[in-house]
């Protein structure tokens, strides 16, 4: 049975919002699911795909510099 | 072209002291006398006999001449394919788009031309005085009566040394293995951190970054800043190779650079530019130049990219387009599979509730008094009926029979009266002094009869 994080969906990177959504799928697609646990795993599954939409529609490339040993911000100067 | 003539004839004189008189020789002075129409010195010392000055039939005519020149130079390897090393002057280009030009140095000049087609080719823009290489055969134009280079490529001077190097190295590095399809890493096709290793101030970081930001806003790009030409250069791409593996442990490195002349592109053809390329942690993509220059570093990077835009477009094989597509898709299927399950989910219950239906106790409990009911119309009518006869028949029976019975008078208080054992029911039966037996309740008992007279 697939396993629901229980992190909240917030706080899921699009790469581990996106796994989770892939296995949710996967796990609905066995059909081996009782009937509850499939009903929440679409709900789950519902809000991943809301989340990532969400993450793909905000995205905005974060540019950084290495600057000795840290990473700073990157001033462009156009 | 008088010398040139004097020249290679006289090369062909194996010996200046030989004893026979030079047939060419003297004819070609000979034509030289006639051609130019002056008197020539010929200096005798080289042992000839007396010119025949009035031979009188010319063996060579200007053309064929010019064209047995020719002959003899084209046909000599040593002057086809040859670099020739000087500085431009000269140079001219006609609307007919060959380009003319001289190459000299303190000693000599040496006329030279490229035809349209070469000069279109050239990466390199000749100026007069540019010191170049410059390859090609030389030749005689005929009509002209010059010889020349027919160049067919120009290079700043000091490239092909370059080049020579490059070649070395190349094949060094080749041998060690550094350059085996077998070393190359696959590019992630979604990377999270995109190491980028190039000036902070150039076009090239200019266009990759607009190209992630295009392609793949979710990602993030780290920096390394670094000079890309000069010789701080190879040192410094090292360091920030090493830095951002180390720090920043991006899921690839671009390296990158804008176009420029070779010398421009030299650090990346840097041992140890190459060496790092090779050892980074993380996979390489290299976008050093134009579409037509390889370095070093392009052998040894994963994957080589004409452009820093290219490498960057490489770096992200799926755009944000292909995730919204994606994820379009997947939310379908969610649903679906969703819908899929309690469509499937009421149909199992709508199968288990008939069933339920079909084999519910309630529904034998109904049958069996159903049942019940059927043999009770049946067969309990006629038992009914007979135990209703018989107890009627049993009531008739008892009814007479206690009607019958004298016991049931004699305990009522009644008496039975016998004379002789029969019974006395008249007063004429008796007179006094006759013996009777008296039957009661619980017994007999003798009576004397009195009183009847």
């Amino acid at each position: 049975m697939a396993k629901i994080d229980p992190k909240p969906i917030e706080e899921l990177s699009y790469e581990q919002a996106y796994a989770e959504l892939e296995t949710v799928v996967a796990a609905l697609e066995s059909g081996e699911q009782p009937l509850e646990t499939a009903l929440s795993l679409f709900e789950r599954g519902q809000l991943l795909t809301k989340h990532c939409a969400d993450l793909l529609d905000k995205a905005e490339l974060k540019v950084r510099q290495l600057s000795g040993e840290t990473l700073q911000p990157f001033e462009e100067n156009e | 072209m008088l010398c040139l003539v004097f020249r290679s004839i006289v090369a062909e004189i194996p010996d200046g002291k030989r004893p026979d008189p030079n047939q060419d020789f003297s004819r070609v002075l000979k034509f030289l006398q006639l051609l130019v129409d002056i008197p020539l010195v010929v200096d005798y010392s080289l042992g000839m006999e007396q010119m025949a000055l009035f031979d009188p039939s010319p063996r060579w005519t200007v053309t064929t001449l010019t064209r047995h020149l020719r002959e003899l130079l084209e046909e000599d390897d040593s002057l086809q394919g040859i670099w020739v090393q000087g500085e431009i002057s000269n140079l001219s280009r006609p609307a007919s788009g060959h380009v003319y030009f001289t190459l000299k140095d303190a000693g000599a000049s040496l006329r030279c031309v490229m035809w349209r087609s070469d000069a279109a080719r050239q990466r390199f823009v000749p100026q007069d005085g540019a010191a170049v290489e410059a390859h090609g055969s030389i030749s005689i134009y005929e009509a002209g009566g010059q010889y020349q280079l027919y160049a067919d490529l120009l290079r700043p001077l000091g490239e092909g040394t370059l080049y020579q190097e490059f070649l070395r190295l190349k094949a060094l590095l080749e041998a060690e293995g550094l350059f085996d399809s077998g070393r190359k890493r696959p590019i992630p096709e979604l990377p999270r951190r995109i190491g980028i290793v190039t000036s902070a101030s150039g076009a090239a970081l200019r266009d990759m970054l607009n190209t992630l930001r295009r392609r793949l806003p979710l990602a993030e790009a780290v920096l390394a800043p670094t000079p890309v030409q000069g010789d701080e250069a190879p040192p410094a791409i090292v360091a920030a190779f090493q830095a951002l593996n180390r720090v920043a442990a991006p899921d690839v490195i671009l390296l990158a650079r804008g176009g420029g002349s070779i010398e421009d592109l030299w650090a990346f053809n840097d041992e140890r530019v190459v060496r790092a390329v090779a050892a980074s942690t993380a996979p390489v993509i290299s976008g050093v130049g134009h579409e037509t220059d390889f370095t070093l570093a392009d052998f040894a990077a994963d994957l080589r990219a004409p452009t820093p835009t290219a490498a960057a477009e490489l770096a992200t094989p799926i755009t944000v387009l292909d995730l919204k597509a994606k994820l379009t898709e997947i939310g379908r299927v969610l649903t679906s599979e969703a819908t899929a399950i309690l469509q499937r989910q009421r149909e199992a219950s709508a199968w288990l509730e008939s069933r339920l239906q079909t084999f519910s106790p309630a529904r034998r409990l109904q049958t069996e008094r159903q049942r019940l009911d059927e043999l009770s119309r049946r067969g309990s009518a006629a038992q009914a009926y007979r135990l209703e006869l018989a107890a009627e028949k049993l009531r008739g029976m008892e009814s007479r029979l206690a009607a019958l019975s004298p016991l049931a008078v004699l305990r009522r208080g009644y008496s039975v009266v016998t004379k002789n054992k029969v019974v006395v029911s008249s007063k004429a039966q008796v007179a006094d002094g006759d013996a009777l037996a008296v039957r009661v309740r619980d017994g007999e008992f003798e009576a004397r009869v009195t009183g009847n007279g």
